[in-house]
């Protein structure tokens, strides 16, 4: 369960974030949609305690995020090529961050097997750093490695972007699976409306940094946002 | 359309985030320029007479001569090595209504107002106009100033073509050995036959046409070359090459730490940045020898210090003082993931602290100009172990400044602010002064005990120094976040 409580950050005095209540209860897939300078951003990095929120708090799993640093012992997270290391390979970079998350070598490789053909090949084993990769190889990289370790919280911002359209449609299967038995909490970001419905059993609307819309996902989902974001 | 690129060039330089930021790098550079052309200008004016001096019954403008074919390989060298041809940021104006005849034009005309070109123009404009004063020719000694900015552009031009050649680079380097050998053995005076050449330049001043005619030459074969290879695949894009990591499995028994010391083993060696520093340590073992062999510094045994400081500690240094700083580009992440922050800073530590032994042990030969040379360096080892890396990381709390690990080092001075000229002072003068000040109201033998002990004192409070350090840096972390994600 994830909590968030009269959270609001101001830059001098530009509001760019003001979220008075927001509860997203565990294994729900969580989706994340607004417009550019939405605040969609500015949210999960106060979630990863990246920025201090300037009033309010937001608490994963009965953790304050900016008062102890435990919630990083099961959250996963992909915010922007800046959480890659760039001279590593692929490979190496699995491995850093599989040891930071108490797996060993050997959980690492069982662990990537399952992406094979999420990876479709131009990823693992090629003699080549992150920073060598397309955006779309260096994206795929940091997914899969939000999601290691088991963690109960995913947070993945603009997953679908920059990915090609075969690999959308992996990813949206990998994200169903991660909630299928309700143990994993994952929220995204997203522009793509149909993707995120297609994903989220929930969408919230953000608009200027204020809450706008709280959907449970149905079939008249999409055609609502559409008719919303379409002034 | 010159205008165009000229008010965006002009942007570029004072827009530049490093332009407003850093003064005091912007003084350092300003000052490395100023002593160069000073010293070339000095040469230059001076030149004429130390010659006639030092070889009075031969004619320096000869004697230049003779050498100008060691000056123009030499020059092709560190050009090989320091200047690329400034292409990278043509890339928005492929796509724009401009000729790329026109861009490439551009390109190569900027290059040859380089710095690397105006430089050699301090030694040559004054001592040409020496010569002439002197009573050379007027037409004779024109004729030679021109050929010899004539071959600065040859040089620039030749550069470019051979920049994308490795093995160019092997056949100069011969050649210049050869020339050498030839000298020194005398079978033939190939310096001095080219040199006979520039002489001939001076009689008949018409010769350095044909130098014009080798510069248009060049420029038209690097148009055509450049011209061909304006787009995105070809010049603009850095090539990828097939990397072969190292197996550093070795370093599993170091535990916990041993995730971070290999991706900073691998930071190192995989960026153009590091790389390059990594050179700078051979470079500070040799330190002393700048100090050493001279009977001048014999007698002055704090000077001993300041080489053991910084034999021992160059990595402590060249890498200490941008920690953080190092893993700006990814800060954020680590800033999510799951582990202590003193693990983090303790594998710091531990690799300057190997640093520090590995070339102390290194160090060892030092010996050979006394045993209170070694002495000295064993203590300054203690020293930068016990205080240095812990006032280093320290000081790393207070780096605000993002580094761009795929820039090179020289004159690099990114990420550098005011903390790492002030931290020289505890880290080098401090046990110098100490040193200094012992030795001479006590003794040698209680100076250099001295500075052991306090090295030793601060490994024993190592735990409490680093709990606090680690403290320190989590205070500080939403600030170094914020400052590590503005772009240059």
């Amino acid at each position: 369960m994830i909590q968030t409580t009269q959270l609001s950050k101001k830059y001098g005095k530009a509001e760019v974030l003001n979220i008075e209540s927001l509860e997203i209860p565990t294994g729900q897939s969580f989706g994340l949609v607004g417009n550019n300078g939405a605040g969609k951003t500015t949210y999960f990095n106060m979630l990863l305690d990246l920025i201090r929120p300037t009033t309010g708090a937001i608490t994963n799993h009965d953790i304050v995020v900016n008062q102890s640093e435990d919630w990083k012992n099961f959250t996963g997270s992909f915010i922007d090529e800046s959480f890659l290391i760039g001279y590593l390979t692929p490979d190496e970079y699995f491995d850093f961050i599989g040891d930071l998350r108490g797996m060993n070598k050997a959980d690492v490789k069982v662990f990537l097997t399952q992406f094979g053909e999420f990876f479709n090949d131009e990823v693992l084993g090629k003699k080549k750093y992150l920073r060598a990769l397309s955006k779309g190889n260096q994206k795929k990289a940091g997914i899969i490695a939000a999601m290691m370790g088991s963690p109960k919280v995913v947070i993945l911002d603009e997953p679908f972007a920059n990915l090609d359209p075969t690999t959308q449609i992996r990813l949206k299967k990998i994200l169903k699976t991660l909630t299928d038995n309700k143990a994993v909490t994952v929220l995204v970001s997203s522009h793509d409306l149909s993707h995120v419905t297609e994903v989220c059993e929930r969408i919230v609307v953000l608009d200027k940094g204020h809450l706008v819309k709280d959907i449970e996902t149905s079939q008249e989902t999409l055609k609502e946002l559409e008719r919303y974001f379409s002034v | 359309m010159i205008s165009h690129f000229l008010s965006l060039e002009w942007k570029q330089f004072f827009r530049s985030s490093s332009f407003s930021k850093s003064v005091g790098a912007k003084i350092l550079i300003g000052f490395f320029a100023l002593y160069f052309t000073a010293g070339f200008l000095l040469i230059g004016i001076g030149g004429y007479w130390i010659l006639k001096k030092q070889f009075p019954e031969q004619d320096p403008l000869v004697l230049v001569n003779s050498f100008l074919m060691y000056v123009i390989v030499a020059d092709l060298m560190f050009r090989y090595l320091m200047q690329k041809l400034p292409v990278m940021n043509i890339k928005p104006l492929l796509v724009l209504p401009i000729q790329k005849s026109k861009i490439v034009h551009f390109i190569l005309i900027k290059s040859s107002l380089s710095f690397f070109n105006i430089m050699g123009l301090f030694f040559y404009v004054p001592f040409s106009v020496v010569l002439i004063t002197e009573g050379y020719s007027l037409e004779g000694v024109l004729g030679w100033l021109a050929s010899m900015i004539l071959i600065i552009q040859s040089i620039n031009f030749f550069n470019f073509l051979v920049n994308k050649n490795n093995s160019v680079l092997v056949a100069l380097l011969l050649l210049l050995i050869f020339g050498y050998l030839i000298q020194y053995f005398n079978w033939f005076d190939l310096p001095g036959f080219i040199g006979q050449g520039f002489d001939a330049v001076y009689q008949s001043p018409i010769l350095s046409l044909l130098f014009l005619c080798m510069v248009i030459g060049l420029y038209m074969v690097n148009f055509k070359q450049l011209r061909s290879e304006v787009y995105l695949d070809a010049l603009i894009s850095e090539q990828t090459k097939e990397i072969n990591s190292a197996d550093l499995s070795f370093l599993e028994r170091l535990g916990d730490l041993a995730p971070f010391i290999k991706n900073d083993l691998r930071l190192m060696w995989r960026n153009k940045r590091t790389k390059s520093s990594v050179w700078m340590i051979a470079m500070g073992l040799l330190y002393g020898l700048f100090f050493y062999p001279n009977p001048m510094y014999a007698d002055m045994e704090f000077i001993y210090v300041l080489v053991g400081i910084f034999s021992t500690g160059t990595l402590l240094i060249n890498f200490g003082q941008f920690i953080p700083a190092w893993d700006s580009g990814y800060y954020n992440m680590l800033m999510s993931q799951n582990f202590k922050y003193e693990r983090y800073l303790k594998s710091k530590f531990t690799i300057m602290t190997i640093s520090v032994v590995a070339l102390f042990v290194l160090g060892i030969p030092y010996v050979y100009f006394g045993w209170k040379v070694l002495l000295v360096h064993f203590a300054a080892m203690i020293y930068n172990v016990g205080v240095n890396t812990h006032v280093i990381l320290y000081g790393g709390t207070f780096n605000r400044k993002r580094i761009n690990l795929d820039e090179k080092a020289a004159f690099n001075f990114q990420g550098t602010g005011a903390v790492q000229w002030i931290i020289g002072i505890p880290l080098m003068i401090l046990p110098m002064a100490i040193f200094g000040l012992i030795n001479w109201l006590i003794g040698f033998e209680i100076a250099t005990v001295t500075i052991a002990v306090m090295g030793f004192v601060g490994i024993a409070l190592h735990k409490k120094l680093m709990a606090t350090i680690t403290k320190k840096y989590i205070t500080n972390k939403y600030v170094m976040i914020h400052a590590f994600n503005q772009e240059n």
